[in-house]
């Protein structure tokens, strides 16, 4: 084969592995937006907070240190010890349950039937208090997560490819992870809308939230539940793309590169978030490698938006998007 | 007027037992608007009870107020014998009262099968956890509710629509599959808000005889608003008249109709 191809395909398959990356983070996006319509631009940051809540348990960080510090002179930085890797997920996810409690009692309870942009307003200004309130809390400096999965490349495969083509392909072992943490999440996370009491509820607040109360839910059970499973899903996400490159607060921008997935998508689509993802990361990896030298290269940043753009002149409710049924 | 201690039998053999709700001194303000004023009413056990009025008589707020969606500033409502705390709608439903609305308030996107069973969430009991972890369990549960909401659907023929999503149905069928979803929770209370609301009359004639088959065969409660007189009449065993927020008449069909104030308030008054 010709070593243009081979490297085209590799290209190809690291792009789906970034796509999932992409994927997590849009998924976040959709369960909050199927259930109570609210486009919640803090899942990003969400993303952001639970990895930095993780490294912070596993660390043993002091909360709020560099503000105990200030106001009692004092200088405490760690507790000492370290939580293994397991408790500490249990316990960000605890975490993320309150967070998920909190944004509802706190924000959302008052919102009520209010306009979709004040929603998505009051978003916004969630996403700039976490971001400062996670700073706050542990710190801004860039920090290694380590949950003990596996990093570099996997030499069985680039031995296979070596050994049928002559070429090595290079995948990092970390991708794989994440690719088979990520599908199982998505295939967990229907299974639960589909088949399970509470996946129904879901789905009839997500229709009608008049209907649904008429049949015994509560809207807000539903609510805090979707906000803990959003927040699960930025967990993972968030030690996933820590795990690759630092936890760092430029993670919350990631959500930007969420809203092309969005578009392409569907906003309403839990498969249509994983292949919005794997659209735009396999578009965007070979898009550079196949256009990037005759334009200068740096596609990347702007090709996702572009490609979002195109789909909604043609088709504005996304790949699976819901059509709107009207009849006259 | 029947006394509310003891067991009636219908002209037609149908068992009406003793007090189910009973509705005390209600009154609901929006604001400076009175919506109903110190209304009181009882509803019995197996009985078809009808609320008529005219338009902006109060009736679809009487029903808001039983099924919780509205919140009474005065009054008590006592269910099953005890009176009742101020409840939110889930609570309600969850105590055994199912209702329908007037503007149909269905599950659009979800299948017809589906929507009616979300009207088995009251009775599923196992949790989250048991779900995920005890999966035959969840699904023995599964299979149960299912054979319920069978048997609904056949009840109320719609079978061949059961794979349909909800927004593809013509009107008629919608106002049947709400219908079927408030009755796959098995209510003690059954609440109709106008179920006969833009139908024709052959829709019509098939919505009164499912309800009157519902109250036959599941000996179900059921409260029912409607504007149409000829339907009413037909259809409850007592009917309470309202007009302006208050309580203008209460009895059988017969006496409702020789009731001199519910004549006025239908045909209007004569001022001289």
């Amino acid at each position: 084969m010709p070593e243009q191809l081979l490297f085209a395909i590799e290209v190809t398959l690291n792009g789906l592995m970034a796509g999932v990356l992409y994927a997590l983070v849009a998924l976040g996006f959709v369960l909050i937006y199927k259930a109570s319509g609210i486009f919640n631009y803090a899942q990003g940051v969400m993303a952001l907070f639970a990895a930095l809540t993780l490294v912070g348990i596993m660390e043993g960080q002091v909360p709020f240190a560099h503000l105990i510090n200030a106001i009692f002179g004092t200088d405490i930085h760690h507790f000492g010890w370290h939580v293994p890797a397991l408790a500490a997920i249990l316990l960000t996810m605890l975490v993320m349950v309150v967070l998920a409690w909190a944004v509802n009692r706190f924000i959302f309870r008052h919102l009520v039937n209010q306009e979709p942009i004040i929603l998505f307003m009051a978003t916004i200004g969630l996403a700039y208090f976490m971001e400062g309130f996670g700073d706050l809390m542990w710190g801004s400096d860039i920090k290694k997560l380590d949950i003990g999965l596996p990093q570099g490349i996997n030499t069985w495969i680039d031995e296979v490819t070596y050994n049928a083509f002559g070429y090595g392909f290079f995948i990092d072992n970390l991708d794989i992870v994440a690719s088979i943490i990520a599908a199982i999440l998505v295939a967990a996370l229907i299974a639960f809308a589909q088949y399970t009491k509470q996946g129904r509820a879901m789905r009839a607040v997500a229709d009608d939230h008049q209907a649904a109360l008429s049949v015994g839910i509560s809207l807000e059970f539903i609510w805090v539940m979707v906000w803990s499973l959003a927040g699960f899903v930025a967990l993972v996400a968030g030690a996933m793309w820590g795990a690759k490159s630092g936890v760092q607060f430029s993670l919350s921008l990631i959500a930007l590169k969420a809203l092309p997935v969005l578009m392409l998508g569907g906003f309403t689509s839990i498969p249509g978030a994983i292949v919005g993802g794997l659209i735009i990361g396999v578009g965007e990896k070979l898009f550079e490698f196949l256009v990037g030298p005759l334009v200068g290269g740096a596609t990347e940043n702007w090709f996702a938006y572009v490609l979002a753009l195109v789909f909604l002149v043609f088709r504005p409710q996304g790949l699976f998007g819901e059509k709107i049924i009207e009849r006259v | 007027m029947l006394d509310s201690s003891e067991v009636t039998v219908t002209a037609d053999g149908r068992r009406i037992g003793g007090v189910l709700m009973d509705i005390r001194n209600i009154t609901l303000r929006f604001g400076g608007v009175v919506a109903i004023r110190d209304t009181s009413f009882d509803i019995r056990e197996g009985e078809i009870r009808a609320i008529i009025g005219p338009n902006g008589a109060g009736k679809s707020s009487m029903l808001n107020v039983i099924s919780g969606f509205y919140h009474p500033q005065e009054g008590e409502i006592w269910f099953r014998g005890e009176k009742r705390p101020p409840m939110k709608p889930y609570q309600v439903a969850r105590q055994g009262i199912a209702r329908t609305f007037q503007n149909i308030a269905l599950f659009e996107g979800m299948s017809v099968l589906d929507n009616i069973m979300t009207g088995r969430l009251t009775h599923m009991k196992t949790g989250l956890a048991a779900q995920a972890i005890w999966w035959g369990r969840a699904e023995a549960e599964e299979v149960a509710n299912r054979e319920v909401v069978e048997r609904v659907i056949d009840f109320l023929e719609i079978q061949h629509i059961r794979k349909t999503p909800v927004g593809r149905l013509p009107y008629g069928l919608k106002k049947r599959v709400e219908l079927a979803r408030a009755l796959a929770a098995e209510p003690k209370l059954l609440l109709l808000d106008e179920p006969m609301a833009g139908m024709n009359v052959e829709e019509k004639e098939d919505m009164s005889r499912f309800i009157l088959d519902v109250n036959d065969e599941f000996g179900t409660t059921i409260a029912l608003i409607e504007h149409d007189m000829g339907v009413v009449m037909d259809l409850s065993d007592r009917v309470v008249v309202m007009d302006y927020g208050k309580k203008i008449g209460d009895g059988t069909p017969d006496e409702v109709r020789n009731n001199q104030d519910v004549i006025d308030a239908y045909l209007g008054v004569a001022h001289d």
